[in-house]
């Protein structure tokens, strides 16, 4: 059977899509990052001057900084939470599909409106103090901790959910006729057996925070003079409102994706050291 | 009896506060959106009274500032398209590729799983000039470069379940005479639906909530809804925190519509895009 004569048809339309929005952007992308260029076409070799560029340059620092803090706080906030939740809603209390239904909603919210949304209510409470959310840079900290929190609860909770109802009853109740109280029980047989939710929800909550625009955009816009800006937000502000910075702007974006690639196969190796088999 | 009814009430108080707060931030915004402009910021947790409500004079004034109706249009043109050639299209180049065994098909399917890894940022600025270049800067254009960027994803979830169903059904459906493109639509299509449906619903949410890609592709002449609302905080004015909360409240509305009818095939496709993402 000759597939291969059909190769135009099942193919080419989304490879020519796939080169076009992907490769040839991504391939340019690596390129231009040794370069300094203001429209592409006038591009001038000058080696790895944008990555000394990028890496003294403070808002730079500063944004990679805040972005790491920011990470490691939301992962460990969320995933708590999430499991919590998770946790009380598997057992079999009435008015569990109302609930999960109201947490989950959040995630379908657009980073947009979130930002919009929660800058009007972080004001509100601060104005009992005397300033807004842009007076100080934790405030701002604060604030996206918060908001990523009420988006991502929900979608971590459900993933946390099917993992819990996958566990076979009678392990849980073999623990419980050998004597061992609720924590030892959570400690020792449920949490060994969702790991790999454990995995997917810290893949899935790191990479969040890390890429983490729109919601910084609308909420401070990096306010005040940039201090609270993520790496996306400062990736795009040194492309679009710094000229001449092109070249460091996709330098800072070179940098910006080796990070997560390599968050990407760390958890991709951790998620088959972990799982438990049965 | 009374170790079990403890836990119990500790469990529904927290669910209840939790749920309080994941409720109230968007009933306050609601309710901020009937009071005059002047009263939002000033005591957002009040609710409007006689000297503060303003009717719909919020929504008018947002919904003319903004174009709302035709940002709503954009949104949703944009995304039922992007999503029908994503869910058309990379499934049959997922066939594809599951089916042939040759080594530009495996190479194919790699570069196609790393491109899920990179970030947007890496892309943001060369794929905005290649579209200017190849004039895709407007929503036809936005819909095949949706079509590339989200393949990825796409076709790794068809892929994965294509490599699960049995070759022999193809095999007799191709001896009785069907070409590979009949037999990809009578046969194997109507098979991928659950995938179709998980694909479909991630990339909805993705397109439409996305902001940058549309707003730098197509932004200075058309206005998705993500668009319209950042375009209210405008240059360095102050917002107008009516018409804001008007129109936040009218982005939200259509999300928690489309959410309560298709909650289940939602949760479902979100949790198989993140066990096998």
């Amino acid at each position: 059977m000759s597939l291969k004569k059909y190769f135009p048809v099942f193919v080419m339309p989304t490879l020519i899509a796939f080169l076009i929005a992907f490769v040839i952007p991504f391939v340019l992308g690596i390129f231009l990052s040794f370069t300094e260029f203001t429209t592409i076409l006038d591009a001038q070799w000058t080696g790895i001057s944008n990555y000394i560029k990028a890496f003294s340059n403070d808002d730079f620092l500063n944004a990679l900084w805040f972005t790491v803090k920011f990470t490691a706080v939301s992962v460990v906030t969320i995933n708590l939470a999430a499991f919590a939740l998770a946790n009380i809603l598997t057992k079999g209390l009435k008015g569990t599909n109302l609930f999960r239904t109201v947490f989950f909603m959040p995630n379908l919210i657009g980073g947009i409106v979130l930002g919009y949304i929660w800058q009007l209510i972080i004001n509100g409470v601060l104005k009992f103090f005397g300033v807004t959310i842009t007076y100080d840079p934790a405030y701002g900290f604060w604030g996206l901790v918060i908001l990523i929190n009420w988006q991502l609860i929900g979608y971590m909770m459900v993933i946390y959910i099917a993992g819990l109802q996958n566990i076979p009853s009678d392990l849980q109740e073999a623990a419980k006729v050998d004597g061992a109280n609720r924590w030892q029980t959570l400690r020792n047989v449920t949490l060994p057996l969702v790991m790999p939710s454990v995995t997917i929800c810290t893949f899935l909550t790191l990479t969040n925070s890390f890429k983490l625009f729109d919601q910084n955009l609308a909420l401070t816009a990096g306010a005040p003079s940039g201090q609270t800006a993520m790496l996306s937000l400062d990736i795009y502000n040194t492309f679009y409102s710094k000229v001449g910075w092109e070249g460091v702007g996709q330098a800072k974006a070179v940098i910006f994706f080796v990070i997560v690639a390599v968050i990407s196969f760390t958890q991709l190796i951790l998620t088959r050291k972990n799982e438990v088999e049965h | 009896m009374k170790r079990r009814i403890f836990p119990t009430v500790i469990s529904y108080t927290l669910l209840i506060i939790f749920c309080v707060v994941f409720v109230a931030p968007i009933l306050i915004v609601f309710y901020n959106s009937f009071k005059s402009r002047f009263y939002i910021s000033d005591s957002p947790f009040e609710l409007p009274d006689a000297e503060t409500f303003a009717g719909l004079e919020n929504y008018f004034e947002g919904i003319q500032k903004i174009g709302f109706f035709s940002a709503f249009g954009w949104s949703l043109l944009i995304t039922v398209l992007s999503v029908i050639a994503i869910v058309l299209f990379t499934s049959m180049t997922a066939w594809y590729i599951a089916r042939s065994k040759s080594r530009f098909s495996s190479i194919l399917y790699y570069a196609f799983i790393f491109s899920m890894i990179v970030p947007f940022q890496m892309v943001m600025f060369t794929l905005t000039k290649t579209a200017n270049l190849l004039s895709l800067d407007n929503p036809l254009g936005l819909v095949f470069v949706y079509l590339g960027f989200g393949s990825g994803l796409s076709i790794f979830m068809f892929t994965g379940f294509i490599k699960s169903i049995p070759k022999e059904i193809e095999e007799a459906a191709m001896i009785d005479g069907c070409s590979p493109l009949q037999t990809f639509f009578k046969v194997v299509f109507p098979v991928l639906k659950p995938t179709s449906i998980t694909v479909a619903i991630l990339n909805a949410m993705w397109i439409w909530n996305d902001y940058l890609l549309p707003y730098l592709l197509i932004g200075s002449e058309y206005k998705t809804i993500p668009i319209a609302v950042q375009y209210l905080k405008g240059g360095y004015g102050s917002i107008d925190m009516g018409a804001m909360m008007a129109m936040l409240v009218l982005a939200i509305i259509p999300i928690i519509l489309f959410y309560l009818f298709s909650q289940k095939y939602i949760i479902k496709g979100v949790v198989a895009g993140a066990v096998k993402g």
